[in-house]
């Protein structure tokens, strides 16, 4: 059977590899200072996207983000891999929202395409670790959900076989669709570009990337509709501007703090053999050890 | 209403020691706030066999749902428990463990009741809050406080009008400690079928394989830990080798894991294992503070690194500036010197 798949990717900051920089004075995040990535483990969920798609032929992969004009950038690199289109979901009304407010808004752009067999994202996104949004989105369409996958085995008469990590071991699980799953960084590794692809798409961009005056390539843009990334705002999903943003999220920030550690007085040795055996010696001599 | 729930996970007939954790910091909120404390147990088959454990924690009042289609644990089932449970009883609090039914449970049931959720906090307390907008006065609220962005920053989050305030916590964060061997609580064997319509029984769990943990970090007394510095799978034997001496365990930091120099579960800190070991040797670990968060409660701090500015440093109480390849082989020459 032919599947409708839609892929939740996001643009997140590399927050894995912070420099002394990625810091403010103030104790803010500098995110002028992170490069901004594709959520790994969404890369990993887009490969049993993609895999569902061999499989099921006739079956489509859409990718679908929300984040600033520049998050554009995430569908092209769907696209690049074998994704058939994407949505990008942007508006100053959606800024500042929790889990919740994001999954509001995911939810309502998922009713808008029409719903898929399959919503498919990683797990977490590594600038938050919450792991939220998935059941979220699952929970506002009313979806079943089946989180932690590691691989997709198969699709048929309409049930989804799955293996999924649990706390100590893994579980092999039937589930029918449709069905939202959630897919951890142990699931295979998402396949490289596709160099034909790369060339079709490179291209392709939301309407609010593109220069304020004359277009570069309009011709091309008018020959090739499918260069125009479909880009929403909170009307065109028929948004509660009260569940948007800052104002449709429940958890507020009360303070955030540049962590400062209690510092201790330490004992300052070098790697000479006199320093590492007296403190082996004391350790010894103290029971710490032995 | 208003009171403290923690909802209990439970494999086959065990409580997971999460959930104890959980118990011990929820009456502890429960008695500052001047509310009980509630729990909740579903399974199949737990009838008898989970009670008292969960009572001796100081637990008010336990609801038990048992039924069939409740273990293995999915989604739907459970999540229908404590939304439909939450509609009649108002909880002002709701904790749950940050584990993989945990963190598949609460995002439904916030969104479920549009209540805010934390994950994986590692700090709770009650506070009064100001909002700088409104100019709205909270007082008792809950202070979710966990490392955020990576672990660069600590954020203290608050539900100021949403019930209940949900936050999940990782096993190991909070320590369990029991009120009294037989904790007089009222127990409420539910009627299942009134809270989970038969409708929510549709994911079929058809193979489970759950191995005991091949390590013990939980409990070891001495924990050697490899961050980047170590630079590859072979530094890492060497921790090993360091480790099996001292009749320690080996872990590890999130960078070492990310860089494939040794297994995923050996990560700790915020989004890995939560230790308290006597010793803990911190080879080439810089100290994020999402990697300090799971070991700072240490006895003795030993960090071993080729940078003296290193942040683990400031918590440390030894530190030896030096590589690790060269450092670690004298620790166990002299270890093996001194100790017969």
């Amino acid at each position: 059977m032919s599947l409708k798949i839609v892929v939740l990717a996001k643009q997140v900051p590399d927050t894995r590899n912070v420099g002394k920089d990625a810091m403010t004075p103030e104790g803010t995040v500098n995110r002028a200072a992170l490069p901004a990535i594709f959520n790994p483990e969404d890369l990993n969920a887009l490969e049993q996207a993609l895999r569902l798609k061999e499989q099921n032929p006739g079956s489509t992969v859409s990718i679908l983000t929300m984040g600033p004009p520049r998050a554009t950038e995430v569908i092209r690199e769907g696209l690049y891999r074998g994704a058939d289109g994407g949505y990008l979901l942007t508006d100053r009304a959606f800024a500042g929202a929790d889990t919740l407010a994001t999954s509001y808004a995911l939810a309502q752009a998922i009713k808008k395409i029409g719903m898929p067999d399959i919503v498919i994202g990683g797990r977490q996104a590594i600038d938050g670790d919450t792991a939220q949004v998935g059941p979220q989105v699952a929970q506002k369409l009313g979806l079943n959900q089946v989180t932690y996958v590691t691989s997709v085995s198969e699709v048929k008469d309409g049930e989804v076989t799955l293996t999924r990590h649990i706390d100590g071991g893994v579980e092999v699980v039937k589930a029918p669709l449709p069905i939202l799953l959630t897919v951890t960084g142990g699931a295979a590794p998402c396949r490289p570009r596709n160099a034909k692809l790369v060339m079709k798409y490179k291209r392709a961009s939301a309407p609010m990337e593109r220069p304020a005056g004359e277009l570069p390539y309009a011709e091309e843009y008018e020959k090739k509709p499918y260069l125009t990334v479909t880009q929403w705002g909170v009307a065109d999903v028929d948004g509660d501007l009260r569940q948007c943003g800052l104002a449709g999220s429940p958890t507020k920030v009360k303070a955030v703090q540049n962590i400062v550690f209690k510092a201790k007085e330490s004992k300052r040795l070098t790697a000479a053999d006199a320093d590492v055996e007296g403190l082996v010696k004391e350790l010894l001599e103290s029971h710490t050890i032995g | 209403m208003n009171n403290v729930f923690v909802y209990c996970e439970i494999d086959g007939t065990t409580v997971e020691e999460v959930s104890f954790e959980l118990l011990t910091k929820g009456r502890k909120l429960a008695n500052q706030l001047g509310v009980q404390l509630e729990a909740i147990a579903a399974g199949s088959g737990i009838t008898g066999k989970v009670e008292k454990d969960i009572l001796s924690y100081g637990v008010d009042k336990l609801h038990v749902f048992d039924a069939p289609g409740l273990f293995p644990y999915t989604s739907k089932p459970h999540t229908s428990i404590l939304v439909n449970l939450f509609k009649e009883e108002k909880p002002q609090i709701c904790l749950m463990g940050a584990t993989v039914i945990g963190r598949d449970l609460g995002p439904r049931v916030s969104s479920s009741l549009t209540s805010g959720l934390t994950a994986d906090c590692t700090a709770l307390e009650i506070g009064d809050y100001d909002d700088k907008k409104t100019g709205k006065h909270y007082e008792n609220l809950l202070y979710q406080i966990r490392p955020a962005f990576g672990g660069n920053i600590v954020a203290t989050i608050v539900n100021p009008d949403h019930r209940p305030q949900m936050a999940t916590v990782r096993s190991g964060v909070m320590k369990a400690e029991k009120v009294a061997e037989y904790y007089n609580g009222e127990i409420v064997y539910e009627d299942v079928a009134k809270y989970v319509p038969e409708t929510d029984y549709v994911v079929k769990v058809i193979e489970r394989h759950v191995e005991k943990a091949k390590n013990n970090l939980k409990g070891a007394p001495i924990i050697v830990a490899g961050g980047y510095g170590v630079g590859s799978k072979e530094g890492f034997d060497l921790l090993r080798k360091l480790a099996e001496e001292l009749h320690g365990e080996v872990g590890a930091s999130r960078a070492a894991v990310d860089a494939g120099f040794c297994e995923h579960d050996l990560q700790i800190g915020q989004t890995g294992v939560t230790v308290r070991p006597k010793v803990y040797i911190a080879c080439g670990i810089s100290g994020a503070i999402q990697h300090v968060a799971g070991m700072k409660e240490s006895g003795i701090v030993i960090s071993i690194n080729t940078d003296p500015e290193a942040p683990i440093n400031q918590i440390a109480d030894y530190v030896i500036t030096g590589a690790v390849e060269e450092v670690v082989p004298k620790m166990i020459k002299y270890y093996k010197e001194n100790s017969k």
